[in-house]
């Protein structure tokens, strides 16, 4: 028997002590597509990024053909005939499509001169062999999203991939444009290509995986011919994790209604969103990466415009101009993002945590520092930040240091709705239990939290009530004795 | 098959091919250009004549040639603030050089320019390129490296035409079908860049590194080679364009184009070049060269100081970006919302 085209056994892979792989174990043969599937985070990225050579693995096995290799680099990588198209295309907006599928080996003529001609043609041989109707002349710029991809496929394929890595190729198109994607890969496996597929669309998998792998928590833990199970056994295995976080669940009565929101709109990112947290109340909002959920949050904050929509804030509804009048109302936000929008991360924690409460801390327009000092000091305690002092800049900190640091400046301001985007994603376990105990404090202490989480556990472990979001819209809202992860799960994917 | 997404109308190809190579910028400003010509011709018609026009050539000659060098280093996402002062540094030090050995010939002052102007740019690129240091904080510092050294080789004194030798001082003088050596050779630097910048790997990626820098390296394109090359041919450009210089103005001394790095950075805006790198033209940034150069020569004829011609400049680069930022902000972002027929 031939060995599989790739063979990967025992893959690690760990970030700042955060392990993002414990055990990747995958095989891919030549003329199969298998699907990749696993929740947010359980290191389908990861893999990718090895297999391409992005990053080298801790430890773990990697066979081309039976042979053991070393991938090393991205040049490396697509020298040894393998290619990925991202799930967020990575392309060139300014060059032309022809020149994008090209990018790594553009046709020289005489001199070792680029040959545009020549590229020209082959590019629309390429786009032709994939019944592609596109002028390969044309700036990727002005081309949809489905179409980048598809260059991205032309530019593999000029490569001559023996894998094709496909991470959620279809993720933000729609039903149409998926379709011809599908179609591709399709016809990728029947000329003998090896794909992978990492898709959250069980109806895509189904349709065109032949095998399939699932991710949980870093490792592979199960694999098996897609003819011989069901949707409902993959989501089984997806979020059939042992339960191992015991979540600091403390019930609260729920006092008066903080925050409603109804019928808010968006052009392209969200349509007719409507919900409602009450105080002592944790609404958790899932989705995929890309639901739309903290486009959402963002414009109930103000940070963007809604084109439709109403707040009320304590039954009376309010303007959002800006961030600012949120603040005032009482709402804030602590975004995913935490080292571009989240925190001043060269700054020190002090200044940080007193960022938006200067007004409240001066006298005459003069910060006192020693008021400033007491709140941080008091703050930082409560949240157990592990620093060696308050003068530290933020960017010294773990990511779940910084988190606390983000979320005691917000504190400091005194909120009555805190709205909390991936609290905890990418820190270390004990800063997450951090985290979710500080939470179920607050709101012990009469907040509404709203909390964005990709992450069923803990979505299924906090909230009250679950608010599930699929392509900018709201698809179902479960109380806590109805949310059972399968249909969460169910719900978010389309299954 | 039929494309599920309509797509735009592809232009008719003669007009396609034509926009490769001249977009509205570009045709913009081209006009502009002429309306300046023509509006001081119209009060001073001998500002037309070929002899008036030869000039203005000559006499931006060293911008064309120090613009597009730049613009080599802008496309990739950095800039190069070091320029003039690598310009002056290598042009003092050649007329040292002539000054103590007359009897040199033309070709090794030129020989070593380039190379001195490159081992320079060498310099930042290493920094900039390997170290992964910001180029507009490395590039400030050599500019003041370079310039300190100019005085610590002359100890602030001038090279004056006297001490030049007459090969030295002639050879961008000479005239061939109406057009100076230095024109001549900043026309032949032109088109050398709009060749490498259009048909050599390390031209195009260029913009690739400056379009997106990440794309880039998931592309098995190393951003840190590519971008050193850039420095290395802008050291190189202004090391040659020092000895120009000093022989144009017969003169070298500490102060020697103080202050040009800012023209020869106009000159690339106003030509369309994107500060963010990954966009600009070879027509746009000597359209923008020129467009400086008119004025220059412009202004004193139409009795108006030459100290406006900075200020004019600058208006004209705010507006050019202001132009910039509305053209290139209607990118699309993604779009989550799906039809609900989907």
């Amino acid at each position: 028997m031939t060995p599989p085209l790739i063979e990967l056994s025992g893959i690690t892979k760990a970030f700042a002590g955060v392990r993002a792989l414990v055990d990747g174990t995958l095989e891919l043969n030549e003329g199969e597509v298998t699907a990749l599937i696993g929740e947010n985070g359980a290191g389908k990225s990861t893999l990718v990024k090895i297999l391409t050579g992005i990053f080298p693995p801790d430890s773990g096995t990697i066979r081309l053909a039976g042979d053991a290799v070393t991938i090393g680099s991205t040049v490396n990588a697509e020298r040894l005939g393998i290619t990925a198209v991202h799930q967020e295309a990575v392309v060139f907006d300014d060059l032309s499509v022809a020149e994008n599928i090209f990018v790594s080996n553009r046709p020289r003529g005489r001199f070792g001169m680029v040959d545009w001609p020549k590229m020209r043609r082959q590019a629309r041989g390429l786009l032709a062999e994939l019944e592609v109707d596109l002028d390969p002349n044309l700036p990727l710029r002005s081309l949809s999203i489905a179409q980048k991809h598809l260059v991205q496929i032309a530019r593999a394929l000029s490569r001559k991939a023996r894998l094709v890595i496909m991470d959620e190729p279809t993720a933000a198109l729609s039903h149409r444009e998926a379709e011809d994607i599908l179609r591709i890969i399709e016809r990728l496996k029947y000329e003998g290509h090896a794909v992978l597929f990492i898709s959250h669309k069980f109806e895509d998998v189904m349709r065109v995986a032949d095998r399939y792998a699932v991710f949980r928590d870093g490792a592979t833990v199960g694999t098996g011919r897609v003819a011989e199970t069901n949707t409902s056994e993959l989501i089984r295995l997806m979020v059939g994790r042992p339960v191992d976080q015991i979540f600091p669940k403390i019930d609260v009565p729920f006092s008066e209604e903080m925050l409603r929101v109804e019928g808010f709109c968006h052009p392209t990112e969200f349509d007719d969103v409507s919900f409602s947290v009450r105080g002592g109340e944790i609404l958790g909002v899932y989705g995929l990466v890309g639901a739309g959920r903290s486009e959402v949050m963002k414009a109930v904050f103000g940070v963007t415009r809604p084109s439709a929509g109403r707040v009320f804030v304590k039954g009376q509804a309010i303007m959002i101009g800006g961030p600012a009048d949120a603040i005032a109302a009482g709402i804030v936000y602590v975004p995913e993002d935490r080292q571009n929008q989240g925190a001043a991360v060269k700054q020190s924690i002090l200044d940080n945590i007193s960022l938006p409460n200067l007004s409240r801390l001066s006298t005459a327009g003069f910060v006192n520092r020693g008021r400033e000092r007491t709140v941080a000091d008091a703050l930082t305690r409560r949240l157990e930040v592990r620093m060696s002092h308050l003068y530290q800049p933020v960017e010294d900190l773990s990511g779940g240091n910084q988190q606390k640091v983000v979320i005691a400046k917000w504190l400091a301001t005194e909120p009555k709705i805190l709205i909390l985007d991936e609290p905890t994603k990418g820190i270390d376990v004990g800063s997450k239990a951090a985290v979710h105990r500080f939470v179920a404090e607050l709101v012990g202490q009469g907040l509404a939290v709203v909390m964005i989480s990709s992450e069923l556990p803990e979505v299924l472990g906090m909230a009250d009530r679950i608010m599930v979001m699929a392509q900018g819209r709201v698809r179902h809202t479960f109380t806590r004795a109805q949310a059972t992860p399968e249909a969460v799960v169910r719900a978010a994917t389309d299954a | 098959m039929k494309a599920a997404v309509p797509l735009p109308v592809p232009p008719h190809p003669a007009v396609a091919s034509l926009r490769r190579w001249l977009d509205g910028r570009d045709v913009a400003l081209a006009a502009l250009n002429l309306v300046l010509l023509f509006a001081v011709a119209l009060k001073f018609p001998d500002f037309l004549a070929p002899r008036n026009m030869a000039d203005i050539l000559d006499d931006t000659a060293i911008l064309f040639l120090m613009a597009l060098a730049e613009m080599l280093v802008i496309l990739t996402g950095a800039i190069d603030l070091s320029v003039a002062a690598n310009l002056a540094l290598t042009g003092v030090s050649v007329a040292l050089v002539n000054a103590a050995h007359p009897g040199l010939g033309v070709a090794p002052i030129i020989a070593m320019a380039l190379v001195m102007g490159a081992a320079l740019g060498a310099g930042n690129a290493v920094l900039i390129c390997k170290l992964g240091l910001p180029s507009i904080v490395v590039t400030l510092g050599t500019l003041a490296i370079y310039r300190g050294c100019i005085f610590l080789l002359t100890g602030g004194a001038w090279v004056n035409s006297n001490q030049m030798s007459d090969a030295f001082l002639n050879f961008i003088r000479v005239s061939f079908l109406g057009l100076t050596t230095l024109t001549w050779i900043a026309i032949l630097g032109i088109a050398a860049a709009g060749l490498f910048l259009r048909f050599s790997v390390a031209g195009r990626n260029l913009y690739v590194i400056g379009g997106n820098r990440l794309a880039a390296t998931y592309a098995g394109i190393d951003p840190g080679r590519t971008q050193a090359l850039a420095f290395l041919i802008s050291g190189a450009v202004s090391g040659l364009c020092g000895y120009f210089w000093v022989s144009r103005f017969a003169v070298a001394y500490v102060e020697v184009a103080q202050g040009f790095e800012l023209q020869v950075i106009a000159a690339c805006v106003i030509g369309g070049v994107s500060i963010a790198g990954g966009l600009g033209t070879v027509p746009g940034v000597v359209l923008g060269a020129l467009f400086l150069g008119i004025i220059k020569n412009a202004l004193p004829l139409i009795g108006v100081s030459p100290f406006w011609q900075m200020a004019i400049a600058g208006t004209v680069i705010t507006l050019a970006v202001v132009i910039n930022a509305r053209s290139e902000g209607r990118a699309q972002g993604r779009r989550i919302l799906q039809e609900n027929t989907a």
